[in-house]
């Protein structure tokens, strides 16, 4: 009996660095066990209202910044129409059409078009992505705010955001019959808008 | 205005009170070290009409203007 007890003695202390082995890596694993679980519920929840309160400000924004008549455009159509640069100067002070315009989009390219004919012209890829330290690149601006940075960043250097913008002929991301559909809609809403003295001013 | 967020106050003063200036200068400083554009929307005195003006350096927003306006900077989509 006592052989035996002390061959019992001598298996558990040989046996015991390995049991201790066991268990702290048993323990290690149930751990990071643990840590994964709990970042997975770190990761903040998605608030399907956040994106509508934060689309409801932009708009809030957009409508502080633009002209009265770009904003009725957004509301009612989706888009805003701004006049080229070198439109702007030459029709400073004189009621002439812009040579050139473009439509802003929300969340599409800008296209640059000739109001006279209706002719497009461009369509020009540029994104506003966040930079931010931590940034996953997969957020984007709410709608409103896209248009209003087009809008801030073409009325204020036009050549600038053409410069970074990625440059393509009309068609590879816009659907060209779209978007004469648009001009249309948009000479059909001035001519409203102004007791149909506009004609066919937007195409 | 901030991806996925909208807009944000980021700092709020009045810039004849010597405090609060620092206090908008650092913020704008920061805001364009970290690749922002600034604009501050204004009405063009020739045709009245409003657009936006791109302010590179705090010495340029217009005594004026009562916000400016940051937002990421362009890159070709």
């Amino acid at each position: 009996m006592l052989a035996l007890l002390a061959l019992s003695l001598i298996a558990v202390a040989l046996a015991a660095p390995m049991i201790t082995r066991e268990a702290r890596r048993w323990q290690k694993q149930r751990s990071d066990r643990r840590a994964a679980s709990a970042s997975a519920f770190d990761v903040p929840l998605y608030d399907p209202g956040r994106e509508r309160r934060a689309e409801q400000r932009a708009r809030e924004l957009l409508r502080s910044c633009v002209n009265d008549e770009e904003w009725g455009m957004y509301r009612d159509l989706g888009f805003i129409r701004v006049e080229g640069r070198h439109a702007r100067r030459a029709a400073d002070g004189r009621k002439t059409r812009a040579p050139y315009a473009y439509l802003v989009y929300p969340h599409k390219p800008i296209v640059a078009y000739v109001p006279e004919t209706g002719q497009l012209l461009s369509e020009y890829c540029v994104e506003f992505p966040d930079l931010g330290v931590g940034a996953s690149g997969r957020s984007r601006l709410p709608a409103s705010d896209d248009v209003l940075a087009k809008w801030m960043a073409l009325t204020s250097d036009e050549a600038r955001v053409i410069r970074q913008a990625n440059m393509h002929l009309v068609g590879r991301q816009l659907d060209p019959a779209r978007l004469r559909k648009d001009l249309w809609r948009l000479a059909e809403w001035e001519r409203r808008r102004t007791g149909g003295a506009v004609g066919r001013s937007s195409l | 205005m901030k991806p996925g967020h909208g807009e944000l106050l980021l700092a709020e003063g009045d810039r004849r009170v010597r405090e609060d200036d620092e206090r908008l200068i650092q913020e704008f400083r920061r805001q364009l070290d970290e690749g922002m554009w600034a604009a501050v929307p204004t009405v063009n005195s020739g045709s009245g009409r409003r657009e936006a003006q791109m302010i590179r350096d705090y010495g340029e927003i217009p005594p004026e203007a009562e916000r400016v306006i940051f937002f990421p900077r362009a890159s070709g989509g």
